[in-house]
């Protein structure tokens, strides 16, 4: 079986209930993964959230996890969305030292990225900005010659392009009753 | 009218037809046994210590094929069910367990006896829930036991503090449940069906490999149709044992560690291996590179994250055991595979894996394959684990399907003692074997007194060679025979028994074997039996840890036993 180690985004449809995300998150800790990111929120399904998290793993052995994590009750409905076409996106808040002689090339900086300055102190200006990781990565990258003294970053969240918008509910349990052939995908099965 | 939340769950387990439960009163769930009284028509059991309640439940569940259900207090009470609770997870058996917790206003305070089982049991139960309002008890019980017996079956715990079980509230037991993220698939796919069919069509070498999903899904019927039909041997594992009748000219018995040597190498040479409602554990499979390297493989489970797992499957078809072979069935036609079948009899006679030597010793096999002959097929066999499940599993060959009750996956030394009250319960007229270790039945022997106060007549045979037999065999073949820990002091059984007020009986001698059975068996409240059996005596064949099935080695009257221990394993 291919044993590609890679970024794996995945995204549940969860009903609203306690203990939902300490039953992932035990899924994950039980195999050992250590999730990178998790962002959670209502979907427009009244009682229903949903999730995106990002993995770092082989890919049998994040298809075995959302398996596992399809059997949690509450689980609507998981996908791996990793090989497909999507728009991600993440928040961050980055709070920068600032001079009077280093504000004007921070203010351009944030103008470049199209970073909001949501907050200034004597000392320090708070940029916040939106985009996928690369962009967050460079914005902070070129950040810390002027001395960052927080970050704070939302985790991804990831839709894909196009489509009829969120798969019927069934579809998801459907879906398993081929489970795929010679292995059993998740990710490939939608 | 309003009922109290404890009289709310009595009504829900009336409606889902629980007549006998197994339980341990404490502060936490005072309520509910201050109601009991009211509800004579559902048997309490009480037990003795609450991993037995646990134990109990799964085995009656396991016997009857309907939820098992027990109760426990909040803190230890509750964390004593969690060795039962794993086992049942484990074995996939329909268990519904209520625990009492403290009352709400307590909880995450550390109160008197809290513990966040709810938390705890995560990674063991299908399913748990903790009811903070007196409004939702009818519904959350109502979905644990639809989520314990529907799907692949499997334990569910409903917490509930004691404030709650004493509100009131109207009570409205819910008609349906709402669970939208949990809908199982029981119809296999026609196609993946269809192409299993064709497989057996083409194959020249097929095995079937029968499991738990075969006893659980009640297929026994179809299974035998479709070997029958196809003319495909069948093996069943641990838990699979009793899915296909043992007289049956297609059964072939276990594979696996200690499993049959011929099945080890059928499996080894098959062009066809379908894996029928079981999930390819390492003790079946040995080396997974190695397992059946010449076999296309099918793979029926209702579990979609069994597939796969450990195992590339060429076809795989997620559904009800039941309904899948039912389908298979209409597709599969007639074939005959006699020269196949004629090859795996003749390793049959050529490696006689359970050929129990003469001789004047007390063997184990011995005492285990007697109780065998005088019970037949109409009492139920209910072990431990270690060296006497592995002989009971190994000489296992009556007619009866869901006969065979034992700890699979987990391996939980002392299930034997309150698993075969369970058994008992579940079939107050048939005959209960319990066949223990002298090792497990030290964990859990107070059930004795549980026995006893409900005048059950189970026998009890204690396989007692004074070791932790498996452990020393494992020491003895891959630990340079380093014996650490495992010889054991016991106590005087017979006198254990005794002061239970259940019938004691010591064998040493063969020659008492037999009429301590007969006695056994005629004798009408229980019986313990201390089989006083040959220290040394180890259980083979084996598949040595980490090897292939190709590598098992056989019997331990041949060679292989001195070359295994000068070698450490390794053929």
């Amino acid at each position: 079986m291919p044993s590609r180690e890679h970024h794996h985004t995945i995204v549940a449809l969860v009903e609203d209930k306690p203990g939902v995300l300490n039953r992932i998150a035990s899924k994950w800790r039980q195999r050992g993964f250590n999730i990178e990111s998790l962002a959670v929120g209502h979907s427009e399904i009244p009682g229903l959230s949903r999730m995106t998290f990002t993995v770092d793993g082989a890919t049998h052995d994040v298809d075995q996890v959302t398996k596992q994590l399809f059997k949690v009750i509450e689980v609507v409905n998981i996908t791996d969305i990793t090989d497909e076409d999507v728009v991600a996106r993440e928040l961050a808040l980055i709070r920068v030292a600032a001079t009077p002689n280093t504000r004007s090339a921070l203010i351009e900086l944030a103008q470049v990225f199209r970073a909001n300055i949501v907050d200034v102190a004597q000392d320090s200006l708070m940029f916040e900005v939106t985009g996928d990781e690369d962009k967050i990565e460079a914005l902070y990258e070129l950040c810390l010659p002027y001395g960052v003294k927080e970050l704070m970053r939302t985790g991804r969240i990831a839709m894909a392009r196009g489509g009829a918008g969120h798969p019927e509910i069934e579809d998801g349990h459907r879906r398993y009753r081929s489970a795929g052939e010679g292995k059993a995908q998740v990710g490939s099965l939608l | 009218m309003k009922l109290t939340g404890a009289q709310i769950i009595m009504e829900c387990m009336l409606r889902e037809g629980v007549d006998t439960f197994f339980g341990y009163p404490g502060g936490a769930n005072l309520p509910m046994y201050d109601v009991l009284p009211q509800y004579p028509q559902i048997r309490h059991v009480l037990v003795r210590h609450e991993q037995a309640a646990a134990h109990a439940a799964d085995a009656y569940a396991r016997v009857t094929g309907k939820a098992g259900v027990c109760w426990a207090t909040s803190g230890p009470g509750a964390t004593n069910l969690v060795t039962g609770i794993a086992n049942a997870w484990m074995d996939s058996v329909p268990l519904v367990c209520i625990t009492g917790s403290v009352v709400s206003w307590l909880i995450g305070r550390d109160g008197f006896q809290e513990a966040d089982i709810t938390g705890i049991t995560i990674p063991i139960t299908k399913h748990n829930t903790l009811v903070l309002n007196v409004e939702d008890i009818a519904t959350a019980i109502r979905e644990a036991f639809h989520i314990a017996t529907t799907g692949r079956p499997g334990p569910v715990l409903v917490d509930i503090p004691r404030d709650v079980q004493q509100q009131t509230a109207e009570f409205e037991y819910p008609a349906s449940v709402n669970l939208p993220g949990y809908q199982p698939v029981t119809e296999g796919d026609p196609h993946q069906i269809e192409r299993a069919a064709k497989l057996i069509a083409e194959s020249e070498r097929p095995l079937i490999l029968a499991g738990h999903g075969v006893v659980i899904s009640r297929a026994w019927d179809e299974l035998v149709e479709l070997s029958e039909k196809a003319q495909v041997p069948v093996i069943t594992t641990l838990l699979g044992i009793g899915g296909f009748p043992g007289t049956h000219e297609l059964n072939m018995g276990m594979p696996g560690m200690h499993g049959m040597y011929w099945n080890n190498m059928a499996i080894s040479e098959a062009d066809l291996v379908m894996g029928v409602g079981m999930r390819f554990d390492d003790r079946v499979t040995g080396s997974l590179k190695d397992f059946a390297p010449k076999a296309k493989i099918v793979h029926i489970d209702i579990d979609p994250a069994e597939i796969g797992k450990n195992l590339p499957v060429a076809v795989p078809i997620v559904g009800d055991v039941k309904q899948v072979l039912a389908a298979l069935n209409r597709e599969v036609g007639p074939a005959r595979h006699d020269e196949w079948r004629g090859w795996l009899n003749e390793q049959r006679a050529k490696h006689p894996s359970i050929i129990i030597p003469e001789t004047d010793k007390l063997l184990p096999q011995y005492v285990i394959k007697s109780i065998y002959d005088a019970s037949g097929a109409d009492a139920y066999y209910v072990t431990g684990v270690g060296q006497h499940q592995m002989w009971a599993a190994q000489y296992f060959w009556v007619d009866k399907p869901n006969g065979f009750v034992t700890s699979g996956g987990l391996g939980t030394m002392g299930f034997e003692v309150p698993a075969a009250i369970g058994a008992q319960f579940a079939d107050l007229k048939s005959t209960v074997w319990a066949i223990c270790g002298d090792g497990g039945f030290q964990m859990t022997s107070q059930e004795l007194a549980t026995v006893v106060e409900y005048e059950l007549p189970i026998k009890y045979a204690i396989i007692n060679n004074g070791y932790l037999g498996m452990v020393r065999q494992w020491q003895e073949l891959f630990y340079k025979n380093n014996l650490s820990a495992v010889r054991m002091y016991q106590p005087d059984f017979v006198k254990l028994a005794e002061a239970y007020g259940v019938r004691g009986l010591r064998v040493t001698d063969k020659g008492q074997v037999q009429s301590s059975i007969d006695l056994a068996l005629s004798h009408p409240g229980p019986v313990l039996i201390d089989f006083q059996v040959e220290e040394y005596e180890n259980t083979f064949p084996m598949v040595p840890p980490g090897a292939s099935l190709q590598q098992t080695v056989d019997s331990p009257y041949h060679a292989e036993d001195a070359r295994m221990r000068e070698t450490g394993g390794v053929r």
